[in-house]
């Protein structure tokens, strides 16, 4: 801050107190890092032991360098159905939780309606409920439904559930800072209400709703509680590793975290570069 | 689309619709099973029937008031320690991040890229017995020649730090961040010390990021049994180990339903608790 620019001016002083200055003025940051060490340290270990060749079934201690893990990532039974579960759910509860949750965004931002304050409370509300009481209440519902058989469509519905609150809350950040009269000057101009926001509003909150995209599916390749409830005998990825992980989890399972990292961060990646791309371009 | 223009009062209702009824059939409609079920008895094999046992309840806390007292305390140390720890770095970010701050923020996510059972795994292998920390903390003497971190209540509220951080640490960013920097530099030129420019200004204004970041970080750690699983020891299970073995594995339904709603209510009563301590307004704005 204001500190940084005064000292370059100020005279020279004795080592002591300059290097005094010098840590006095650094402590955030070298906290700062140390912190960040911190938070990526077991990501770190989960991409090395990835690379482990491990003897007998525990992937703990390091033994030596191997490809194969890599070369034969479904080298485990198991593992490959288990992963396209979770990219089939993942993909479809996200397209489903984000139409459902742009909508909800739309008209709370959009229109003054009856209902708008409990509306606000039921979205908000699965987002402060524990996992487990979610993941535990739809299955008693669906414990009391008799033809309901656990599997595919109540991992589905979960995740739908889930999600969009999500979507809701990420489009709706965007809806607010946006500016109405764009929407009123296309109706000015004879646009209808659906030519406007195919037009003017969708394209605006394309972003919000790639976001809400992302975040959802994101959230749902993660989830291990809410499935864990309902899945019946199905296993997705996270069920997959939890089951691993009682006997000793195999490498491969890193092999499948490291890709789901790097894969996440890349896309994260990108969208810091455009952001800070476009926030350039509008400076010039 | 004539359709929109005549019913220009609808509109709002048919966005609502598909997705609130989708909360309303698989959120609110499950919690009304889940408290009918928690007043049924009898067992898995001979059927549950509906009895108002409100006993359910009174045995939940009977029996696990250890395990809910336990859960509520690991969370607790877990928010307060979460707190502590990230609020320089939030601090850091907000101020002096710079043009860094896009992606300094994106490092502070990044443990969610890696699923979660996995990086508590990663924690697994690192507070492992014969792991680095493990020895040099041996060699430091600050735990006994064959003690051990895994399956501790350290371990836990660790796993349970860790994984919930960035819940912490992202709202306390984006409270400091609005903070007005010449609010800062005023009270400075008033001649407050930097101590007490950041108590009297800083802090409370980054207050809503707080008790946002607390309320974030406490409800999920409170219903999690993943960590207490995977880096504690049955002595260190929490109330989500119980209600999860009952549900799945002893198919004792009446009980954990009964538990969940403890659960519940516990949490529930906790955040009212802490609004009163901080101003209702908080939680609101």
């Amino acid at each position: 801050m204001s500190a940084v620019a005064v000292d370059a001016k100020r005279p020279p002083q004795s080592l002591f107190s300059t290097a005094w200055a010098f840590v006095k003025r650094n402590v955030l940051t070298v906290y700062s890092l140390l912190f960040f060490g911190y938070l990526l340290l077991p990501i770190g270990i989960v991409i090395a032991f990835s690379f482990n060749n491990p003897t007998g079934r525990f992937n703990y201690v390091w033994q030596g360098f191997t490809w194969n893990n890599w070369r034969y990532w479904d080298g485990v039974p198991g593992i490959r159905s288990a992963i396209f579960l979770s990219l089939e759910i993942g993909f479809i509860a996200s397209l489903i939780a984000t139409v459902l949750g742009t909508s909800i965004a739309l008209a709370l931002v959009r229109y003054g309606f009856r209902g708008r304050g409990t509306t606000n409370i039921l979205v908000f509300l699965p987002l402060s409920t524990p996992e487990i009481v979610l993941g535990a209440s739809l299955l008693t519902l669906f414990l009391n439904i008799s033809f309901v058989t656990f599997g595919f469509w109540t991992i589905l519905i979960a995740h739908v559930m889930f999600c969009i609150s999500f979507a809701v809350v990420t489009v709706k950040a965007r809806l607010v800072g946006f500016d109405r009269h764009l929407e009123e000057a296309a109706m000015d101009l004879g646009a209808n209400e659906w030519a406007t926001f195919r037009k003017v509003t969708l394209p605006l909150i394309a972003p919000a709703i790639l976001a809400a995209l992302l975040l959802c599916f994101a959230i749902s390749i993660d989830d291990f509680v809410v499935t864990y409830f309902n899945a019946g005998t199905r296993v997705t990825f996270p069920l997959f590793v939890w089951g691993a992980a009682r006997v000793g989890a195999p490498a491969q399972v890193n092999v499948m975290g490291t890709a789901i990292f790097v894969v996440a961060l890349s896309l994260m990646l990108l969208n810091v570069l455009l952001q800070r791309r476009r926030e350039s371009q509008v400076r010039t | 689309m004539g359709f929109f223009h005549q019913h220009r009062g609808l509109t709002p209702y048919l966005l609502l619709a598909p997705g609130l009824l989708w909360l309303g059939v698989f959120f609110l409609v499950p919690l009304g099973f889940l408290a009918y079920q928690s007043l049924q008895s009898g067992s898995i094999d001979f059927g549950y029937a509906f009895t108002w046992s409100w006993g359910n309840y009174w045995n939940a806390i009977k029996n696990y008031h250890g395990h809910f007292v336990r859960s509520f305390e690991y969370a607790g140390i877990a928010t307060v320690v979460a707190l502590v720890v990230s609020y320089p770095v939030a601090y850091w970010i907000a101020f002096r991040g710079g043009r860094w701050k896009n992606l300094l923020l994106l490092g502070i996510v990044a443990p969610f890229f890696v699923t979660y059972l996995i990086r508590t795994l990663a924690w697994e292998t690192i507070l492992a017995d014969h792991g680095f920390v493990v020895n040099t903390l041996r060699d430091l003497h600050l735990v006994s020649a064959n003690g051990r971190i895994l399956a501790t209540s350290t371990a836990v509220i660790a796993g349970i730090t860790y994984n919930f951080l960035p819940f912490m640490a992202l709202p306390l960013y984006v409270s400091i961040e609005q903070i007005d920097v010449r609010l800062i530099e005023a009270a400075e030129d008033l001649y407050a010390s930097k101590l007490h420019a950041f108590l009297r200004v800083t802090l409370p204004l980054s207050l809503p990021g707080i008790v946002a970041g607390t309320l974030l970080t406490f409800i999920p750690a409170a219903g999690d049994f993943i960590n207490a699983q995977l880096l504690g020891s049955t002595q260190n299970h929490m109330i989500g180990n119980v209600i999860q073995s009952k549900f799945l594995e002893l198919t004792d339904y009446p009980a954990a339903a009964s538990m969940s709603f403890v659960l519940m209510a516990a949490i529930v009563a906790s955040v009212l608790l802490y609004a009163r301590a901080v101003g209702t307004e908080q939680l609101t704005g």
